[in-house]
C-alpha cells in the first residue's frame, strides 16, 4: 500500500505492507519502526481512550487507533497529515496548547457548591439535565471536531466545539456553581454565537457526542440567562 | 440576557417572519401571474387595501432586522471588522432598508 506522509511542506511517499485488522497507528508505527525512525507522531493508550493520536486522513480528521485501513484507504493510498487549525511541530505532532487554552477560557473546570466536609448531591441519572450532561461528557479531547471545523479556520479565536461541549456539559450539571460567568465566557463572536452549525464536528466526533447540540443548547440558555 | 443573545433571538425571530412572508410573497407572485400581470393590475389590488399594506411593512421590518445581524457576522468573519464603527455602518444598513422598504409599501398603497 502506497502511504503519503505530511513531512513539513512536503509528501513523502512509505510502501507499508497489508496486515489484516490494521489500524492507520499502525501504519504510522511501523513507518516509524522500520522505514524512518526520524518520523515525529503522537500516541499513548492504542485503544481510543486518551485522544492523543488524532490525524488528518485523507482529508478527514480522526483518531487513528480506532481508524481501520481497510474503511479509509482510497485505491490502496493513504494520505497522512496533522490536524488541520492547529500549529504543526513537526511531523505529525501538532501543538495542543491553544486548544486546551481554549477549554480554560470556556470555564472548563467544575466548580461545585459543596465543600469536602458536606454529604454528596444526589442527582437523579434520569433526570434532563443529568442526561444532557452524560450527552456530551465522553469526550477525550482528542481535537477531531476542533480540526473538522471550519469556523475555527476562519476566525481562529473561535472558542470551538470541544470546549463549548465541555461548557454545556457543566452548564447541565445541576451542582456547578458558576454558570452565570461560564456562559457570558461562550457568548459571543468567539463564543457559541459564531457557530455556523455546519455539523462537521458531530459528523466526525469518534465518540458519537454533538457538540453542535450542546452548542445549541447554550444560545438558548444565553436566551433564557 | 447580553447584547449577543439578543441579536441572535431578533435574527430567529425575523427569520421565522421572513420564512412565512416570503412563502405568502412568491405563493402570490406565481398566482396572481396566470393569466399576465400588469402594473394596473397590481395597483388595482394593492391600493387603498390595508391587509396587504400591513402584510409588506411586517415583511420589511422584519427583513430590516434580519439582513443587517447576518451582515454582522460576515463583517466580522471576513473583513475582521468588529466594534461601534461596523454596528453604526449595520445601523445605518438597517434603517436604508426600512426606509426603502415602507416607502415601497407605501407607493403600492396610496
Amino acid at each position: 500500500m502506497k502511504v503519503l506522509v505530511k513531512r513539513q511542506h512536503t509528501f513523502q511517499e512509505f510502501e507499508v505492507p497489508r496486515e489484516p485488522s490494521q489500524t492507520v497507528l499502525d501504519v504510522v508505527t511501523y513507518i516509524q519502526r522500520e522505514l524512518d525512525p526520524t518520523l515525529a507522531y503522537r500516541y499513548a493508550c492504542r485503544v481510543g481512550m486518551c485522544g492523543s493520536c488524532a490525524m488528518e486522513v485523507n482529508g478527514v480528521p480522526r483518531w487513528t487507533c480506532r481508524t481501520h485501513v481497510d474503511r479509509v484507504a482510497e485505491k490502496e493510498t493513504l494520505t497522512i497529515g496533522p490536524l488541520r487549525n492547529l500549529p504543526v511541530v513537526r511531523d505529525l505532532v501538532t501543538d495542543m496548547r491553544e486548544f486546551f487554552d481554549k477549554w480554560a477560557r470556556a470555564k472548563g473546570a467544575f466548580a461545585g457548591r459543596r465543600s469536602r466536609r458536606d454529604d454528596f448531591e444526589t442527582v437523579s441519572p434520569e433526570s434532563k439535565r443529568r442526561r444532557q450532561a452524560d450527552a456530551g461528557i465522553e469526550c477525550i479531547g482528542c481535537a477531531v471536531c476542533y480540526a473538522a471545523c471550519d469556523t475555527v479556520t476562519w476566525n481562529p479565536a473561535y472558542l470551538g466545539p470541544a470546549a463549548l461541549n465541555r461548557a454545556w456539559t457543566l452548564v447541565s450539571d445541576v451542582r456547578e456553581d458558576r454558570n452565570a460567568e461560564r456562559l457570558l465566557a461562550v457568548s459571543g463572536e468567539d463564543g457559541c454565537h459564531a457557530c455556523h452549525t455546519h455539523v462537521s464536528c458531530t459528523e466526525l466526533c469518534p465518540k458519537g457526542i454533538s457538540p453542535t447540540a450542546g452548542i445549541a443548547g447554550l444560545k438558548r440558555a444565553l436566551f433564557k440567562a | 440576557m447580553n447584547t449577543q443573545a439578543m441579536l441572535w433571538a431578533l435574527q430567529r425571530a425575523s427569520a421565522a417572519v421572513l420564512a412565512l412572508c416570503v412563502a405568502v410573497h412568491l405563493v402570490t407572485i406565481i398566482y396572481a401571474v396566470q393569466g399576465g400581470l400588469t402594473a394596473a393590475d397590481i395597483l388595482g389590488r394593492t391600493r387603498g387595501n390595508l391587509a396587504w399594506a400591513l402584510f409588506y411593512a411586517v415583511f420589511v421590518v422584519a427583513a430590516a432586522v434580519h439582513a443587517p445581524i447576518g451582515l454582522r457576522a460576515v463583517l466580522g468573519e471576513w473583513l475582521r471588522w468588529r466594534g461601534r464603527s461596523r454596528d453604526a455602518i449595520l445601523a445605518l444598513f438597517s434603517l436604508s432598508i426600512l426606509a426603502l422598504g415602507l416607502r415601497a409599501v407605501l407607493a403600492v398603497f396610496a
